[in-house]
């Protein structure tokens, strides 16, 4: 059911965004600032919320060997007890998701016997769909600067390696849609995984094949005026906006999209999107394990009523006597 | 004995394959043999913790306070005050499902909400529906449920049925850790006295007595003079026993199971032959007589107020620093709680072993050390003399018990001692050891008879991989360093295994090993077993 209201809805914002044409200062110019207002301020919200709690323990999970004695190695990626290993993990986890490469898959056998097969699918297509999510992302700067930086053409030149026809086929254009692909047929077809997903789960997923297919058509099938929507894209990053002539020169197809781009730089700050910066957060995965070598603070340590020595050598003083445990009062020095 | 199941048929009652449904629509049914008695009154009265009344989890009135939703639901904010870990938990799940065949309990049982995610989501649809703004607005589409009687049950089912081991975690690619969640449940659910008797019981004799038994101070110096009597049997050998001594360098915490339980015992007997071999100055303490701590299962105040006595009595005996005996919780309380709560450790020194002279860098603030480092680095400074032999009749697999393991990393300090007190090791499958290891199922307040059934669903895990290599390569003991794996590892061994394994501590295999200044021929190890050609014809 989630499946099919995300559908709907999103079938819904293309069009809104198709129709949104009509009145082009609106869907052009208004609707993507309070977009990228919302997105930029929404996450600086929620950082400063995440921020504003304390880490009172370093409860780092490790994963590895730890530091301890002089000659048995130390796992220093997988259980840093430096800064620099930290970031050493972090970048793995974050660049090349480190965690999810450990994946397995449990299956229960005549026997009987549990086996655990390695299972690399969601890590290598969840790295292939952020990867090129990330790239497509960073190609777009070329409608949005000018001149344009050079990493542009640099990505735009490793991207178009294969060539299969005119225009060229970008090859992340091609696997961002086997990512979302794999990602959504996984969430409905591993009962696990379907059985776990919200709404709120298959939305996104849909919304970025919607962005990344609109888009698709725009390069391949149906061209659109890359004059004009550069011009609008520079408009709007120069606090410039271009003429009512610029914006209706522009097909209903990019405003359907960039609609779209919108709702999606919305929605991020509010949905689960927010992983992206939540795990820079991860206070499993960002602290270092040397806890035994340097006090961690917790600033609301709180005071706790105790069971004092005194009071537990009161209690049981004639049997620790009487078993001649040595003690700091003898019976007669109490009363 | 709660489990109507034999091996096989419980075996028949697991499916991975989940079947299609709203699992907010799947209502939560008490299943006996799965959950656990609830807290006696006395106990809870004793903490001053709230809530006491007689109750069982399968009455229909749980005799809550009237505002037990407020109390939970402030309890939330302010723990998401608090703890940054829960609300960025609460916040970055993206339900990729990488942790739902990783924990012990889903794999033993198919039950869709012991998968970690959705166990997470018990706790993450009601913070929905009253701390964010979707949630609120969206309702059941943001995955938002309001706090009921049901939901609460559903939670006392589930976060008892979690023994905050950790290996989701290991997978999550966002850290998420379950364990914390766990953790932060039961707290909330304490706040109106929903908690169980294995775990406040303790809880209240640990601050009462020392030690989570309630053993007094002259029942624990019995059982220890027990273990003297028997090591002078064994060895011929009279050892000193250091009880409350003021003057030594180093205070030394056992969990307190080892004084008098089976297995565990076995092990007490070889810290005590070791201490005694290299001459440590030493002493253990009857007020600090539990280094296991039942609060780091319920409530981080009550973790702190057990954890207490080690420093307090550091300082009182006026000893320089502290090792701690082979425990699995109660050393991820030492490594990552203790120095933050009872710290800083500034009237103790940085340890030094007396022995070697190495400085263990590693424990500099908290001045505490695991006993597997210490003797690791005897051996490597050949400062004690083994005869692996002693230990031939054992075929040996090393269990890496989970908090050790993912809390600290102590990994290969173990099986360094191992290798060098014992000629037959064979390790388990990858997957199931080190970081990856699998819980022994009964952990954090789970180690009773009433959710047994529950209890060989989480062990089938351990179990299988462990009758892997008793049938393919003859292992005969299943080593550990947990006083709770110890405990309850027999009874998943004995279930899972046809012909079953033995469970017994690293230290037990270092005290068959040690040979002693001034000792008689050994003809038995610690169990009184005779060794390999010491039989009796």
């Amino acid at each position: 059911m989630g499946v099919i209201i995300s559908l709907i809805a999103v079938i819904i914002l293309f069009f809104i965004g198709y129709i949104g044409s009509g009145i082009p200062v609106v869907f052009g110019i208004i609707l993507p600032y309070l977009a990228i207002l919302i997105f930029l301020v929404g996450i600086v919200i929620r950082i400063i919320r995440w921020a504003k709690s304390p880490v009172p323990f370093n409860i780092t999970t490790t994963t590895g060997q730890q530091k301890s004695l002089d000659f048995i190695r130390q796992n220093k990626l997988d259980n840093p007890h430096s800064t620099l290993g930290v970031l050493g993990r972090m970048a793995l986890e974050i660049l090349f998701f480190r965690s999810l490469f450990r994946n397995t898959k449990a299956e229960l056998k005549e026997g009987p016997k549990l086996a655990y097969g390695s299972n690399k699918w969601l890590w290598l297509f969840g790295l292939i769909f952020h990867w090129s999510f990330l790239i497509i992302v960073l190609r777009h700067f070329r409608f949005f600067t000018d001149p344009v930086p050079v990493f542009v053409p640099f990505l735009q030149g490793i991207d178009e390696f294969f060539q299969i026809g005119v225009p060229i086929i970008y090859i992340t254009n091609v696997l961002i849609i086997a990512g979302i692909t794999f990602l959504f047929f996984r969430r409905i077809f591993d009962s696990k995984v379907r059985y776990i997903s919200l709404p709120s789960d298959y939305f996104p997923l849909l919304l970025i094949a919607g962005i990344a297919i609109s888009g698709i058509w725009m390069r391949y099938i149906d061209k659109v005026n890359l004059k004009a929507i550069k011009q609008l894209a520079l408009g709007i990053f120069s606090f410039n906006p271009v003429s009512i002539s610029v914006l209706t020169d522009i097909e209903p197809l990019f405003y359907a999209h960039f609609f779209l781009v919108c709702t999606l730089l919305i929605y991020f700050p509010m949905s689960k999107l927010i992983h992206m910066p939540g795990i820079f957060m991860s206070p499993t995965r960002n602290l270092p394990n040397n806890n035994r070598m340097k006090r961690h603070i917790n600033p609301w340590n709180p005071d706790v009523e105790v069971h004092t020595y005194e009071e537990y050598e009161d209690e049981f003083r004639s049997v620790m006597k009487a078993a001649g445990i040595p003690l700091e009062k003898e019976e007669k020095d109490v009363k | 004995m709660s489990n109507k199941y034999k091996p096989d048929e419980l075996i028949d009652t697991i499916n991975y394959k989940i079947p299609y449904k709203q699992w907010m629509e799947v209502p939560v049914e008490l299943k006996k043999g799965n959950y656990n008695n609830a807290a006696v009154p006395k106990s809870i009265e004793y903490l001053g913790e709230p809530n006491p009344r007689v109750w069982q989890p399968r009455d229909e009135d749980w005799k809550l306070p009237e505002n037990w939703k407020e109390i939970i639901l402030e309890g939330l904010r302010e723990r998401l005050e608090k703890f940054r870990s829960l609300k960025i938990f609460m916040d970055i799940c993206v339900r990729c499902g990488a942790c739902a065949d990783k924990c012990h309990f889903f794999l033993g049982s198919g039950d869709p909400k012991n998968m970690p995610v959705l166990r997470a989501e018990l706790l993450r649809s009601v913070y929905r529906k009253d701390f964010t703004t979707a949630g609120k607005i969206l309702g059941k589409f943001a995955g938002a449920r309001e706090l009921t009687f049901d939901v609460l049950k559903e939670w006392f089912y589930y976060f008892y049925q979690c023994t905050q081991c950790r290996r989701c975690s290991v997978f999550c690619p966002y850290g998420i850790d379950t364990a914390e969640i766990t953790f932060l449940t039961r707290e909330l659910m304490n706040l109106i006295g929903v908690n169980i008797d294995w775990v406040m019981t303790p809880v209240a004799n640990s601050y009462r007595t020392g030690n989570h038994l309630g053993i007094q101070p002259h029942g624990v110096k019995d059982s220890l003079e027990m273990a003297v009597a028997d090591i002078e049997e064994i060895t011929g050998i009279e050892i000193d026993l250091p009880v409350n001594r003021k003057g030594v360098d180093i205070l030394f915490v056992v969990p307190s199971a080892d004084y008098f339980a089976s297995p565990h015992y076995f092990t007490l007997l070889g810290y005590m032959m070791l201490f005694h071999e290299i001459g440590l100055s030493y002493t253990f303490s009857t007020y600090a007589s539990e280094g296991g701590n039942f609060g780091s299962f319920v409530s981080h105040s009550l973790m702190k107020r057990l954890n207490n006595k080690i420093y307090a009595e550091a300082k009182r005996l006026g000893v320089k620093w502290i090792i701690g005996g082979e425990c699995g919780h109660m050393w991820r309380v030492l490594h990552q709680y203790m120095d933050t709560m009872n710290g800083p450790a500034d009237f103790l020194q940085v340890p030094v072993s007396p022995i070697t002279g190495t400085v263990f860098e590693n424990a500099k603030s908290t001045k505490m050390v695991h006993i597997s480092e210490f003797t690791a680095d005897l051996i490597k400074h050949n400062k004690i003399k083994l005869d692996k032999s002693r230990n031939d009749h054992w075929h040996a697999t090393f269990h890496d018990s989970c908090n050790p393991a993912r809390g600290m990393g102590l990994l290969e300090e173990p099986r360094y001692i191992l290798r060098n007190v014992m000629n037959k090791f064979t390790e388990m499958p990858d997957n199931t050891i080190r970081e990856q290891t699998f819980c022994c199922g009964s952990g954090a307040g789970l180690g009773t008879e009433e959710n047994l059934e529950a209890r060989m669903r989480g062990g089938l895990p351990r179990g299988n991989a462990t009758r892997y290599v008793v049938e393919n390569y003859g292992v005969n003991i299943l080593l550990c360093m947990c006083a709770i794996d110890k405990a309850t590892l027999p009874a998943v061994m004995e279930y899972w295994i046809p012909g079953g394994c033995e469970v017994g501590g690293v230290h037990e295999m270092v005290g068959n090993a040690l040979v002693m200044t001034g000792e008689k021929e050994r003809v038995t190890d610690l169990r009184l077993e005779p060794l390999l050609g010491k039989e009796e014809i």
